[in-house]
């Protein structure tokens, strides 16, 4: 969205603030938008909300108050009151009287008509020129075209009014310059938006199908591309209005717009300017109109261009959900799930953890009671599906779940830490030192504005309270640590110096700036390549191995998994499913759920002349968890108990954990490639 | 030449574990090399859009008195001005020699600093500027510092606190406030104050420049629109910052609070910021004229308003390319800004 900059001063509708408004902040949407509707039931739609109506409304008064009060109140507006010489408000005049005793409130009403007749005419003449250049690349040819745009560029960087007074100078102090003035002003904006809206309908395939066909570039523009832009140029220009409204109410404020005897809202305020020693509503009472009048127009727009979905444009559509929720809740423990099986030297111990947000029909509850712990020096995987609520888990986990998330557990112990008992302030110390976290995206998990070292040796000043110095020497051993080359110049550069892989090396080397007894990555190999992806996963082992560091490599990649870990948990709909050690994976899983996801993954013994195995069906969505397994709906070896009661995760007597009424049981052959969706 | 063609090259962003790297020269040289030829990179490319719209900026005030319909001259001496005299004036403007002559002439001028003379006051254009110019320096410089110093500490504060959908209460407040705040003219606003707290509360001067209490009124009445838009866009990009991962990293780090939004936010949440926002301060050169009139300024507005209503071109032109500039200095300054906050910003200046 293009701000008009015509605004005396301020744009009004300064675009990214679009996003930002009366209502709503940027909020996560649980579903996937839905399909666009048609523009007018969507422009309906806008006049329904509180915003759109009330601006809508305004608009309506506005232009009826145009189109009547001259007819009504032209009279009382010229009347000469000798008697009554720049009165103060009474019953009859409610915002006084000027220096010849005429009623100020009908002066004010009948000029909207004129104020608002001047605005509309500089408006349509600041789309009609902004179109004509902007569209100068489909008519002029690209060299002269680029050209123009390039000029558009350099305008657009001048304020409105500047350019207004500039266009004053050559065209003098009348109404007739005060249009073409305010107009031109206002072109170069009108101009950037419909050369990138023009440019956009330009690259789709109907028109570069009516190019081949030998169309010419009028016909094109004008039956093709026009048509195309309209909506949301008007919907630009009414929001453009508002702004040249005040912008022609400074230029008349000025004494170089509209000249007596005529007057509009900028006159009746530079009139009244001279008196507002005896009363100041004669300066107020038109600027109060012209406010209210800019506003109509630019609300309005606003609510269209909403409706229209043009603001989304510049949106904040944001990451991924875990980035939005964080910090920690504690609240009551629910009934603890049973205890896991025990483990020796547990560093993390975690019973019955879950996670809440709110949805629109009360809490959803995307991780529901999960169990486990790890032990030191362990190597723990977590695998699922995309949405299975792995990330979440492991967000709640390290205490990086921010309201309006909530983090429900029976228990969190850390290093022998009760992480519930006390706040995240008092456990900052041990949990920045001993536990490190690794995210999915190195290109941006890393700060884009600060060097990489000092990244890195914030960590020691911070929890150390190392200098700057030996902060900066220990950043550089960490970098040379985590195998990245010529560590001291690189630990100087910022992030969009590194490549991927070293940049996920540089938040391991981040992780490694304490003492850290657990590194939690989560999905750090996703976003990388198949070579990259072999390094990082080296890195971990061998940090692993050197400092008996516990790893939990959260991921949806069983073969990643494997690869690295001692033991799996297996996570599907909130819940642990399985959870069995890595030898036993791929011919011993007792989950249906477990050796579907393992039957999935290709290996060498694969025959490739068979289709691959996928699972059927479709992930259930958070809040329509059914109330038997979560997993029934798609399992092949369901039976009606299934669909009926959730199963307990339990000892499966072979060392492992399953929630599964049915536990290693066969199931009738099925045909994958028909199952599949 | 070499140099500009070795600042253009793009830095190498080679793994280290290639080869490359090794077989390069030491790397405390490496560093102060890249260094200098990222700000070079960025001083060429910035520069060079400065004068290319410098150029466009004194072309078109050159060429304002010969877009003017009909005869200037005559315009500005009247109908009731013997010919010979508005000759005499045409040829002493220069406008009876060819365009092009016209046009090196006038840059000349430029370059020594003439600017030629008004028409209505016979005084060199230079000298009545340089003479208005404080003022209006002075009012629009410590609007910008205002705006700036207010919009950036009151936008995180207000992102920090409504952050998730906290404190919905302040949130509407403070959208609805900075909205009406924003909708309202600088000269609307102006006028308001003072019938508030000069002619109502006798707390501040009405108009005239003197005292520091006399630049209280024009600076807040010019300032508070522009800051509380770009409070809002503060807002709003401190919000977008807060949900990026490198927030998150900053939070799984454990530093404090005041340590997540003031070094790892705010530097971010100021660089989006100013590349939306900047035109706003930049709008505040032209929205001086206004105020100006509101407080009697003695500063370039009226004399610009009187130049356009005398016609007086020469001086009319000449004061609008001071505005221009000043506007080109403000996008440059918030352009340094990004460059020094923002790496990136340097890499592929356009």
């Amino acid at each position: 969205m293009e701000a008009d900059q015509t605004v005396p001063g301020r744009p009004l509708e300064a675009d990214p603030a679009l996003a930002d408004s009366l209502s709503e902040p940027p909020q996560v949407d649980w579903e996937a938008p839905t399909d666009l509707a048609p523009t007018r039931r969507r422009l309906l739609a806008a006049l329904r909300t509180p915003l759109g109506a009330s601006a809508a409304i305004l608009l309506g008064l506005v232009l009826l108050t145009a189109l009547l009060a001259p007819l009504l109140w032209s009279g009382r507006a010229e009347a000469i009151d000798t008697s009554n010489l720049l009165a103060g408000p009474s019953a009859q005049h409610w915002i006084g009287t000027d220096a010849l005793g005429r009623d100020l409130f009908c002066r004010v009403l009948v000029a909207t008509r004129l104020s608002v007749l001047l605005a509309l005419a500089a408006t349509g003449l600041s789309v009609g020129v902004g179109l004509a250049l902007g569209a100068a690349p489909v008519w002029l040819g690209p060299v002269a075209g680029q050209a123009v745009v390039w000029f558009i560029g350099a305008a657009v960087a001048f304020p409105g009014l500047l350019l207004a007074l500039f266009f004053a100078v050559i065209f003098g102090a009348s109404q007739t310059g005060a249009v073409c003035a305010i107009g031109l002003a206002g072109a170069p904006s009108f101009a950037r938006l419909c050369h990138t809206l023009i440019a956009g309908v330009m690259g789709r395939d109907f028109v570069a199908a009516a190019r081949v066909g030998g169309i010419s570039r009028g016909r094109i523009l004008f039956r093709h591309v026009l048509p195309n832009v309209a909506e949301p140029l008007v919907v630009q220009a009414t929001m453009g209005a508002g702004g040249v409204l005040l912008s022609f109410a400074g230029l008349s404020f000025l004494g170089l717009g509209v000249k007596a005897p005529a007057y509009d809202w900028g006159r009746l305020m530079n009139e009244g300017l001279s008196g507002i020693f005896i009363h100041p509503l004669a300066a107020l009472g038109p600027g109060l109109a012209v406010v209210l009048a800019g506003l109509a127009f630019n609300l309005t727009g606003e609510a269209a261009a909403r409706s229209l979905g043009l603001a989304a444009q510049g949106g904040y559509v944001a990451g991924s959900l875990p980035a939005r929720s964080a910090r920690s809740g504690r609240t009551a423990a629910r009934p603890p799930a049973p205890p896991p099986a025990p483990a020796q030297r547990e560093i993390l111990t975690v019973e019955g953890l879950r996670v809440f947000f709110p949805g629109p029909d009360g809490p959803l509850q995307p991780v529901r009671g999960v169990s486990f712990s790890v032990a030191a020096g362990q190597a723990l995987g977590l695998v699922g599906e995309s949405g299975s609520g792995k990330s979440l888990t492991a967000l709640a986990v390290a205490q990086l779940i921010e309201a309006p998330g909530q983090v429900e557990a029976g228990r969190l112990s850390f290093c022998g830490a009760d992480l519930l008992a006390d706040g995240p302030r008092l456990w900052r110390h041990l949990l920045g030192t001993s536990m490190a976290m690794v995210f999915q995206d190195p290109m941006t998990s890393l700060n884009p504005t600060m060097r990489v070292g000092d990244q890195l040796a914030e960590v020691s000043r911070q929890h150390y309270g190392l200098g700057r110095r030996p902060a900066w020497r220990r950043a550089v051993e960490r970098l040379a640590a985590v195998r990245i080359d010529q560590a001291e110049r690189r630990a100087r550069q910022y992030p969009h110096e590194f490549s991927g892989g070293m940049r996920q090396r540089a938040m391991i080397g981040m992780g490694v700036m304490g003492s850290p007894r657990l590194i939690i990555a989560d999905e750090p190999t996703t976003a990388l390549d198949v070579t990259v992806q072999e390094q990082v996963l080296d890195l971990l082992r061998s940090i692993r191995r050197q400092d008996q560091v516990a790893i939990w490599l959260i991921s949806h990649d069983v073969a990643v998994v494997s690869e690295v870990c001692d033991r799996v948990m297996v996570m599907y709909a909130g819940r642990i499913v399985e959870e069995l050690p890595v030898a036993r994976l791929r011919h011993d899983a007792r989950h249906p759920y477990t050796r579907l996801l393992v039957a999935a993954v290709p290996d060498m013994t694969t025959d490739l002349a068979a289709p691959l195995p996928t699972i059927p069906g479709r992930p259930v969505e958070v809040g329509q968890f059914p109330p038997g397994c979560a997993f029934a709906p798609r399992c092949p070896a369901a039976v009606p108990l299934c669909r009926r009661r959730d199963p307990e995760l339990e000892p499966d007597g072979a060392g492992g954990r399953v929630a599964c009424w049915r536990a290693g049981q066969p199931w009738p052959a099925v045909d994958w490639t028909e199952a599949a969706p | 030449m070499n140099a500009a063609a070795e600042a253009i090259s793009p830095p190498p962003t080679v793994d280290g574990a290639g080869p490359s790297a090794a077989t390069g020269p030491a790397p405390w040289r490496w560093a102060t090399a890249l260094w200098r030829r990222r700000w070079v990179r960025f001083a060429i490319l910035r520069g060079g859009r400065l004068l290319v719209s410098l150029w466009i900026l004194v072309t078109a005030a050159f060429l304002i008195i010969h877009l003017v319909p009909g005869d200037p001259v005559r315009a500005a001496m009247g109908i009731t001005a013997p010919a010979e005299v508005v000759e005499a004036r045409r040829e002493a403007l220069g406008l009876n020699l060819p365009l092009g002559e016209q046009y090196v002439r006038f840059l000349g001028g430029l370059l020594r600093g003439d600017l030629g003379d008004s028409i209505g006051s016979r005084l060199p254009v230079g000298q009545v500027i340089a003479q208005r110019l404080p003022a209006t320096a002075s009012l629009a410089g410590l609007a910008f510092l205002v705006a700036v110093l207010v919009a950036f500490p009151v936008g995180l504060a207000v992102a920090v606190a409504t952050r998730g959908g906290r404190r919905r209460r302040t949130e509407l407040g403070f959208a609805t406030g900075s909205v009406l705040l924003g909708a309202i003219p600088d000269f609307l606003l102006g006028v308001a104050f003072v019938s508030v707290f000069a002619v109502g509360l006798h707390l501040l001067p009405v108009a005239g420049r003197g005292g520091p209490a006399t630049y209280v009124l024009p600076v807040l009445s010019l300032c508070l629109g522009p800051a509380a838009i770009l409070a809002r866009i503060v807002r709003v990009e401190t919000l977008g910052v807060l949900q990026t991962d490198y927030v998150r990293t900053a939070r799984a780090k454990r530093l404090p609070p005041h340590r997540v939004y003031l070094r790892h936010a705010l530097p971010n949440a100021v660089t989006a910021s100013l590349t939306v926002g900047g035109l706003m301060l930049s709008s505040m050169v032209a929205g001086t004229v206004l105020v100006e009139s509101v407080f009697a300024w003695p500063g370039l507005g009226s004399t610009i308003v009187s130049a356009i209503l005398t016609k007086d071109y020469p001086l009319a032109q000449g004061v609008v390319l001071v505005y221009g500039v000043g506007v080109l200095l403000i996008n440059t300054v918030v352009d340094l800004a990004l460059a020094g906050l923002d790496p990136r910003s340097t890499v592929g200046a356009s």
